[in-house]
C-alpha cells in the first residue's frame, strides 16, 4: 500500500461494530490527549489516544468529512491511519436535535462523576460535528 | 372404531400447527444468521486494527501492565460462560455447559476456586437451579450482543482481575486469572463450544501470522507507551469478549435453525404415520360396518327362511 499511494493518507474510521468510513485522504485532525493533531502525508509512524471529539478528515477529492468520535486511539504508519472508536458516527447520519436533547438533559443533571463529563463531551463533540460540517 | 379415527385427525392437527410454529422459528433463526454473521465481520475491523496496535505497543516497549502480568500463585479463576436467553437450539446451551464443567473441574483440580459469571438466562437458570452462586449476570441480548454490553462485562471482569485479594474491603471478588467459554461459530453446521483464557492477556498476534510485509514501524506514542497501554489493553479485552458474544449469537442461531429444522422433518414422519394408521381405523371401520350389514341381512334372512 505505501508504494502506490506517497501523497495520500488511507484512512479507516473504525468503531467497535461496524466500519465507519474508509478512504483516501490528504489530512485527519483528530484530538489527542495531548491536543490537536493534524496529519499529513508521510507522517511518522505514531499510536496515540484521542478523546472524546471531532475527526476532520479532507479527502483527495476536496471534500471534507467529519466526524464525531469516542474515546479511542490513532495509528499512523505507512500513510495509514486508523482512527479507532467505541463509537464514531460521521456528521450526517447525526440526528441534531437528539445531539442538542441529549446535551441538555446532561446539564439539567449536573452530575459531575467521569462518566457523566464522558457523556457531556460526548454530546458536544456531536453537536459540534454537525455545525462544523453544515 | 369411529372414535380412534378422530383422535388421530385430532392428533394429525396439533402436530400440523406444532410444524408450522417450528418451520416458522426456523426461518427466523435462519434469516437471523445471515445478519449475525454480518455484525460479526463488521466488527472484525476494530479488532484487527486493536491487536495490531496491541501488538506494535508489545513489541517496541518492555511496558509491564497489570493485566498481562502473571499471578505467581494462582488461586482464584474466574469463568465467563456465555449462554443463550432461550431454549429450543438444539443442545447448544447444555453442550456451552458441559464444556464451563469441564473447565471448572480442571482448575479445580489444580487446586483454583472459580468464580462464575454468566450470560445468558440459560445458564443463569442452570446454575440458579443447582444451587450454585453466579457472581454476575447479564441477560437479554443472547441473539443481538452490543457493544455496550460487551464493554460492561469487561469492566466487570478486569474489575475483579485488577482488584487486591487482600483488600478485604472492596465488594469486588478478586480473581488471578479469567477464563472464557463460548461456542465458535465454524459453519452453519458445527458449532464449537471452546474455552479461553482471557486474563492475564498473552498478546497474540492476531489468529494469523504476520507476513514479511506486515512489518510493525517505530511508532511513536503519545502520550506515552505505557498510557497508551492503559487505554488500550482494556479495549482489547472488551473486543475480544464482543467477538465470543458475536460467535455465540451466531452459533444460537445456527443451533437453533438446525434444530427447529429436524422438528420440523419429525413433525412431517409424525403426520405421515398418524395419517396411515388414521386410514387403517377408517377403512377397518368401513370393512366392520359392510361385514355388519352382510351379516345382518344374513341373519334376517335365516330368519325369515326359518318362519317361512
Amino acid at each position: 500500500m505505501a508504494g502506490s499511494s506517497d501523497k495520500v493518507l488511507q484512512v479507516e474510521l473504525v468503531a467497535a461494530d461496524r466500519l465507519v468510513w474508509s478512504g483516501q485522504a490528504t489530512m485527519v485532525i483528530a484530538r489527542t490527549t495531548e491536543g490537536d493533531v493534524g496529519i499529513l502525508p508521510n507522517h511518522a509512524p505514531l499510536l496515540s489516544s484521542i478523546i472524546e471529539g471531532v475527526v476532520d478528515v479532507q479527502t483527495a477529492e476536496g471534500e471534507t468529512w467529519i466526524a464525531a468520535v469516542d474515546a479511542g486511539f490513532l495509528s499512523v504508519a505507512d500513510n495509514r491511519v486508523s482512527i479507532l472508536a467505541e463509537r464514531a458516527e460521521m456528521s450526517h447520519e447525526i440526528d441534531l436535535e437528539k445531539a442538542r436533547e441529549e446535551l441538555e438533559r446532561c446539564k439539567a443533571a449536573g452530575e459531575n462523576d467521569d462518566e457523566a463529563q464522558e457523556k457531556l463531551r460526548r454530546a458536544e463533540a456531536r453537536i459540534r460535528a454537525v455545525e462544523r460540517a453544515s | 372404531m369411529a372414535l380412534s379415527v378422530r383422535e388421530y385427525r385430532a392428533r394429525i392437527k396439533s402436530t400440523e400447527s406444532m410444524k408450522k410454529i417450528t418451520r416458522a422459528m426456523e426461518l427466523i433463526a435462519a434469516s437471523r444468521i445471515i445478519k449475525a454473521q454480518q455484525r460479526a465481520q463488521a466488527a472484525a475491523p476494530y479488532a484487527r486494527e486493536l491487536t495490531r496496535a496491541v501488538s506494535a505497543v508489545a513489541t517496541f516497549s518492555n511496558v509491564d501492565h497489570a493485566l498481562t502480568l502473571e499471578p505467581e500463585d494462582p488461586k482464584k479463576a474466574a469463568i465467563l460462560i456465555v449462554t443463550s436467553d432461550r431454549g429450543l437450539a438444539g443442545a447448544y446451551s447444555s453442550s456451552v455447559l458441559k464444556e464451563a464443567e469441564r473447565l471448572i473441574e480442571k482448575l479445580k483440580g489444580e487446586g483454583k476456586e472459580v468464580d462464575l459469571y454468566v450470560s445468558g438466562r440459560k445458564g443463569e437458570a442452570y446454575f440458579k437451579f443447582r444451587q450454585r452462586s453466579i457472581m454476575q449476570a447479564w441477560t437479554g441480548f443472547s441473539d443481538q450482543p452490543t457493544y455496550d454490553v460487551a464493554a460492561e462485562i469487561g469492566a466487570a471482569l478486569i474489575a475483579a482481575f485488577l482488584a487486591d485479594a487482600e483488600d478485604s474491603e472492596s465488594d469486588v471478588a478478586a480473581v488471578d486469572e479469567v477464563h472464557v467459554v463460548y461456542t465458535r461459530f465454524r459453519s452453519m453446521l458445527s458449532q464449537e463450544p471452546t474455552a479461553v483464557r482471557l486474563l492475564p492477556l498473552e498478546v497474540v498476534e492476531g489468529t494469523e501470522a504476520p507476513d514479511k510485509a506486515d512489518l510493525l514501524p517505530l511508532y511513536e506514542f503519545e502520550p506515552s507507551p505505557s498510557e497508551v497501554l492503559d487505554s488500550l489493553l482494556p479495549r482489547y479485552v472488551q473486543s475480544r469478549i464482543f467477538f465470543a458474544l458475536l460467535q455465540a449469537a451466531a452459533s444460537e442461531l445456527a443451533a437453533r435453525q438446525k434444530a427447529m429444522k429436524s422438528a420440523t422433518d419429525n413433525a412431517d414422519e409424525l403426520i405421515k404415520k398418524y395419517k396411515r394408521i388414521a386410514n387403517q381405523a377408517r377403512q377397518a371401520g368401513i370393512t366392520q360396518e359392510i361385514s355388519e350389514i352382510v351379516g345382518g341381512v344374513n341373519a334376517l334372512a335365516d330368519a325369515q327362511a326359518g318362519s317361512e
